[in-house]
């Protein structure tokens, strides 16, 4: 039985196409995908992204557990409402899940996990939580909605108080704090500026359609996926998991090694692998014929051995291929892509593709 | 609701088979096979003079999403195939019966190919698949 979010009938009136996406029953175009994902790179869109994990974490020992928890370092979040991206290791370096914490009070931080990811997070959560004393609360009676595009904040901000309005749109990148009631977040998934906005279930709908009455396109997961590939930010499953630390996943930014006496979980390991050199990593593809790559599709790298793409599809914005792939460290610029059986020609970039609406490789 | 011309026949992979005048058949994708894939954006259509036998793939579509084969209805040899697909796949989506053709084929005698259907009878197999 899959399940649904506070949002489900009113996407079922919108027109929706649903799929199954990490056990949840969720849209994944309205109608034209390609439109959706031209809407956040031009004005605004909105995505039901419920399905996500709220977490809020409390307890006096919160620092030393998140501390302990993360390869990336609360030590960094100094200011009330800083948000941060990082990742939860096994022993072994692999990932469990990436996440964004933010930093509300010295008694409590709020946790956003991956849905597909949510029990065994939940589980590998509480099982560090414990000795630390610190509380571990679902908030399944929230909803969240990604506002996002480069009209995203203003047309969100108008549909708050007078003086809701003004703080949303002083609010920095990365930060986040309670206004009217709602937890708006300066983040997002997409490349583009706009908020992430945690409210209770029963009003989700309704800041829907006034968004809708904005202007602001309904979007689905289809655009979301492009959107994200496109900004260069991997999806867990497909670009990382357990079986692969975040030194070949493009994620060696957010493992803080410094300082030293930071005994995080998977320490060890990565101390290890980047002792001795990462073996593989994580680029950019750009095709440079027709096609389209897809995940799984076999990267033949010149300078020895094969890669795998994680991540594939058509840039809309580009109006060509993109991928991220797993390749050999040795691998230089050039790369050919097995698309059924006929090899293609593509080219190793540094991701982002687009941000903030502008193509950055061609 | 997808369109479903009369005038066309239809086979249960949803592609549509139409025959012109100079006894070759043109071979599309149905309007309700393009609406299921969504936006299209990559096409690899068939060489002329290729030999096919019905039911093996001819042709990839690619929406955003996925990439489909689409299977040779029919046996015979390709005499034409729509190159203009290469640049504007959308076309597809737009007229999946007309600027949207995929090949066209000489039908090989002797062997008859899959069971065609009317468009009655594709309409109702695209009811019950909750199109």
């Amino acid at each position: 039985m899959t399940r649904r979010t506070p949002l489900f009938d009113l996407h079922q009136k919108l027109g929706a196409r649903t799929v199954d996406f990490g056990g949840w029953d969720m849209p994944v175009q309205y109608g034209s995908q390609i439109a959706e994902h031209h809407a956040v790179r031009r004005s605004a869109g909105v995505f039901d992204v419920s399905h996500m994990c709220v977490v809020d974490l409390k307890g006096a020992r919160i620092r030393p557990f998140l501390e302990k928890l993360l390869a990336n370092d609360v030590g960094k979040l100094r200011a009330h409402g800083k948000a941060l991206y990082g990742c939860m290791l096994k022993e072994t370096g692999g990932v469990i899940d990436d996440l964004i914490v933010y930093y509300l009070d010295e008694t409590w931080f709020r946790a956003v996990v991956n849905a597909g990811t949510r029990d065994t997070d939940l589980a590998w959560i509480r099982r560090h939580a414990a000795a630390f004393g610190v509380e571990v609360v679902e908030r399944t009676d929230l909803a969240m909605l990604a506002v996002q595009g480069p009209e995203a904040r203003h047309k969100a901000a108008a549909l708050l108080s007078p003086a809701g309005s003004l703080a949303a749109l002083a609010l920095e990148p990365f930060f986040a704090r309670e206004i009217d009631g709602w937890f708006i977040a300066r983040t997002g998934y997409t490349g583009e500026d706009g908020f992430e906005i945690m409210l209770p279930a029963m009003e989700a709908e309704r800041l829907w359609r006034a968004l809708n009455c904005a202007g602001v396109t309904s979007c689905g997961l289809g655009a979301r996926d492009t959107l994200r590939l496109e900004a260069g930010m991997n999806l867990y499953g497909n670009d990382m998991e357990e079986s692969t630390h975040p030194f070949e996943s493009a994620l060696g930014w957010t493992v803080a090694l410094e300082p030293r006496e930071r005994a995080f979980i998977g320490r060890e390991a990565l101390e290890a692998i980047r002792a001795r050199g990462p073996q593989r990593k994580l680029v950019g593809l750009l095709l440079e014929g027709r096609g389209v790559l897809r995940s799984h599709q076999k990267v033949l790298v010149p300078e020895g051995g094969d890669g795998e793409i994680t991540s594939g599809t058509f840039s809309p914005t580009l109006e060509r291929s993109i991928a991220l792939a797993r390749v050999p460290a040795a691998a230089g610029s050039r790369v050919q892509v097995d698309i059924r059986g006929k090899l293609h020609d593509a080219r190793i970039v540094r991701p982002p593709f687009v941000r903030h609406g502008k193509a950055l490789v061609s | 609701m997808s369109n479903v011309p009369s005038d066309l026949k239809y086979t249960k992979s949803h592609e549509w088979l139409r025959t012109l005048s100079d006894g070759t058949v043109e071979v599309g994708i149905t309007d309700h096979a393009q609406h299921a894939l969504g936006d299209l954006v990559f096409v690899e259509v068939p060489e002329v003079g290729r030999k096919l036998s019905a039911g093996e793939p001819f042709a990839v579509v690619e929406s955003v999403k996925a990439a489909s084969d689409v299977y040779a209805p029919l046996s015979g040899e390709v005499t034409a195939s729509n190159a203009a697909l290469a640049a504007e796949p959308e076309a597809i989506n737009s007229d999946a019966y007309g600027k949207g053709w995929l090949m066209r084929v000489r039908p090989a005698g002797g062997g008859a190919g899959p069971a065609l259907l009317t468009a009655a009878e594709y309409e109702k197999l695209i009811a019950e698949e909750g199109g």
